[in-house]
């Protein structure tokens, strides 16, 4: 299990391995946020933390077609499905090597978008929690999305539309806590709605997607 | 360990291609697939490998035991010819890819990345995969494609010696390995169109 | 005589064809005399005036809508579990029923709030869970449409109904806690106790029982059309093989 999370991150960090376009598009992204709105900050400061939640979500959208489809299409998955590891420990060990070269790098790059969008000093250690509960139930999530559509050829497309409202109920608390803290209210309630629904899509999911990736491997 | 097919029948896409199949495989014994194309051989390994049920009949004696080798590789361009052999070994719970280097004249390619090999090299490096899994079925699917005559004996050798440690293999494949095994020609065991089922199933 | 047997595709298209001409005309006449009924012998709304009787369509739709997730939820499962086709391809025949009732019940929800709620649309917890819906009805009914070999299709799709089940209520559940935390007290949802009077709740009855067998005839109807389609590819397919 190890040696298979190690070569997913080496994978992602050599030439090519697209480490840094989910960061990258989560910095545009946000950039491009005052140019469309207007730069008055207390417009920036009210919208930030739903902004970088919905930012942070659709970086991680983005980096999921490649996460399953590469070691479908090199056969990397056939022989995957006939070694001692379960399927089920494989896409658990994809996802996390997904949250830890997408979601975690978010997690931390969040703060400083938070800047540019006049986030009030308050929202900062909650936008960073939540973001910390949530990122993993979108990676696991989005490893069922790209498990459905792992042998079609343009899934990335497909995968959105699939995963998107699925990441409904993760985005509506997780943006709620960050929302909820910038403006000096309570978090309780929402942070542990947000964490059940990570706790629950992390214990549960990855049956779903090793089920659908069976299918699809025959 | 002995790996026992019987009675089987296989479906591609939901239309069965093959069926009635039944053979055995002991220990040391190779068994050669043949049959034009399209009649089903890969549905077959897959099926007798575990990635898709079988539609009818049983496989005994496959699982955990064998290592399948189908026609795309499963190595990452970017990683060494090293790393992909040392991922490979430690998924199946091993370590030690020397001998696999040496049995198929890999050293002195070891630190190149994969992505730069030939698509002989590559093969060669897929086929030494088998080597590493310390699994004793083997199951190949044509594993001679885009090999030389040298690298074509290399393979051979490399298959004779796993047979004498007592492993066994379930090759198809067109050319003469110069093996001493079997031949199964899966011709004909091409299925007959479905019965009419009046119950659910195949909608004739 | 187990009720297996109408999985039987023959059998169920056998079954479906008795019984559809009486749920053609059932539906009919229900949904004709509970209009007319709705429309023009009940009483204005002393608040709303005649824009209230619009719930004779949208309340049916939305029932509809919900129901048509469960019934695809319910025959996903006896897919998975007991791998009859008939099933695996009722669940498809209804998606795109489904889909077009929630349409309905959005289109008629914003006819109906633009006079009384002075917009065609506000994010309120219900119209927002019915967005929500048509998201997932999409992904699903894409999703059979992307994949061609029907019985990988047929699997693929009835775990993503099962696993969007989940989700849709707990979508549900975010929805209602994300807009108490919006404006206090959803002022534009309906109070259905409030609303839904005596004089206007008998045609709404005879209206939704006319739905329900539209519903019913339309999801055979469109099962019957998929098993005839698969019966096609099977003729093809057994064709191949002799060739």
């Amino acid at each position: 299990m190890i040696a298979l999370l190690l070569r997913d991150l080496k994978l992602a960090l050599r030439a090519g391995g697209g480490f840094g376009l989910g960061l990258a598009f989560f910095l545009i992204v946000t950039v491009m946020v005052p140019f469309s709105v207007g730069p008055q900050s207390e417009l920036l400061a009210r919208i930030a933390p739903g902004v970088l939640w919905l930012g942070a979500l659709l970086a991680c959208l983005l980096s999921l077609d490649r996460l399953l489809a590469l070691d479908w299409e090199d056969g990397s998955l056939d022989l995957l499905a006939t070694a001692p590891l379960p399927l089920e420990s494989t896409v658990t060990i994809k996802a996390l090597a997904h949250w830890i070269t997408t979601g975690l790098p978010l997690v931390m790059a969040a703060p400083v978008l938070g800047v540019l969008l006049n986030l009030p000093a308050a929202g900062f250690q909650w936008l960073v929690i939540s973001l910390l509960l949530g990122t993993p139930a979108l990676s696991v999530i989005g490893t069922f999305g790209a498990a459905l559509t792992v042998g079609l050829k343009r899934g990335g497309l497909l995968m959105s539309l699939l995963v998107m409202p699925l990441y409904v109920p993760t985005l509506i608390f997780g943006s709620e806590v960050a929302r909820r803290g910038a403006e000096g209210m309570a978090v309780q309630t929402p942070l542990l709605l947000l964490a059940g629904i990570s706790a629950a899509s992390i214990a549960l999911l990855p049956f779903a997607s090793a089920a659908v990736l069976r299918v699809n491997l025959r | 360990m002995t790996l026992t097919v019987t009675d089987l029948s296989v479906a591609r896409g939901g239309i069965p291609v093959l069926e009635g199949l039944s053979f055995s495989l002991a220990s040391g014994k190779a068994l050669i697939l043949r049959g034009p194309n399209g009649i089903g051989k890969t549905t077959l390994l897959r099926t007798v490998a575990g990635l898709q049920p079988p539609l009818r009949g049983q496989v005994e004696g496959a699982e955990d035991q064998i290592a399948y080798a189908a026609h795309s590789d499963g190595l990452k361009p970017t990683l060494t010819v090293a790393e992909n052999l040392t991922f490979w070994a430690s998924v199946f719970g091993r370590n030690g890819i020397e001998q696999a280097l040496d049995g198929f004249d890999l050293q002195t390619l070891r630190d190149r990345q994969a992505g730069a090999l030939s698509a002989g090299q590559k093969r060669r490096l897929g086929l030494s995969r088998m080597l590493v899994t310390g699994r004793p079925v083997w199951i190949m699917d044509e594993p001679t494609v885009s090999l030389d005559t040298a690298s074509v004996a290399m393979f051979a050798n490399a298959v004779r010696a796993h047979l004498g440690q007592g492993g066994s293999a379930l090759i198809a494949t067109h050319i003469d390995l110069g093996l001493e095994a079997e031949v199964l020609d899966v011709g004909p065991y091409k299925a007959k169109p479905p019965e009419i089922d009046d119950f659910d199933g195949d909608f004739l | 005589m187990s009720i297996w047997e109408y999985a039987n595709p023959k059998k169920f298209l056998a079954t479906t064809e008795k019984v559809m001409p009486a749920l053609w005309a059932g539906s009919a006449v229900l949904i004709t005399v509970g209009l007319v009924w709705g429309f023009f012998f009940t009483p204005d709304d002393y608040r709303q005036g005649s824009t209230v009787k619009i719930i004779f369509l949208h309340v049916p739709s939305a029932l509809m809508a919900i129901n048509a997730w469960f019934m695809m939820l319910v025959t996903s499962l006896v897919w998975v579990i007991r791998r009859h086709h008939v099933s695996a391809l009722a669940a498809r025949a209804a998606a795109p029923v489904g889909v077009v009732m929630t349409v309905i019940a959005l289109i008629t929800g914003a006819i109906w709030g633009q006079p009384m709620w002075g917009t065609w649309w506000a994010w309120d917890p219900r119209l927002t869970s019915f967005l929500v819906l048509f998201l997932f009805y999409l992904g699903y009914i894409a999703l059979w449409e992307a994949i061609d070999n029907p019985d990988t299709a047929a699997d693929l799709t009835s775990i993503l109904c099962l696993v969007g089940s989940v989700f849709a209520v707990l979508s549900r559940y975010a929805v209602n806690f994300w807009n108490q935390g919006l404006h206090q007290g959803a002022s534009l949802s309906l109070d259905k106790k409030e609303n839904v009077a005596d004089a206007f709740s008998n045609p709404l009855y005879v209206c939704m029982a006319g739905f329900v067998l539209l519903f019913i005839a339309l999801v055979f109807y469109r099962t019957g059309t998929e098993i005839r389609a698969r019966r096609i590819k099977a003729l093809m397919a057994r064709e191949r093989l002799e060739a």
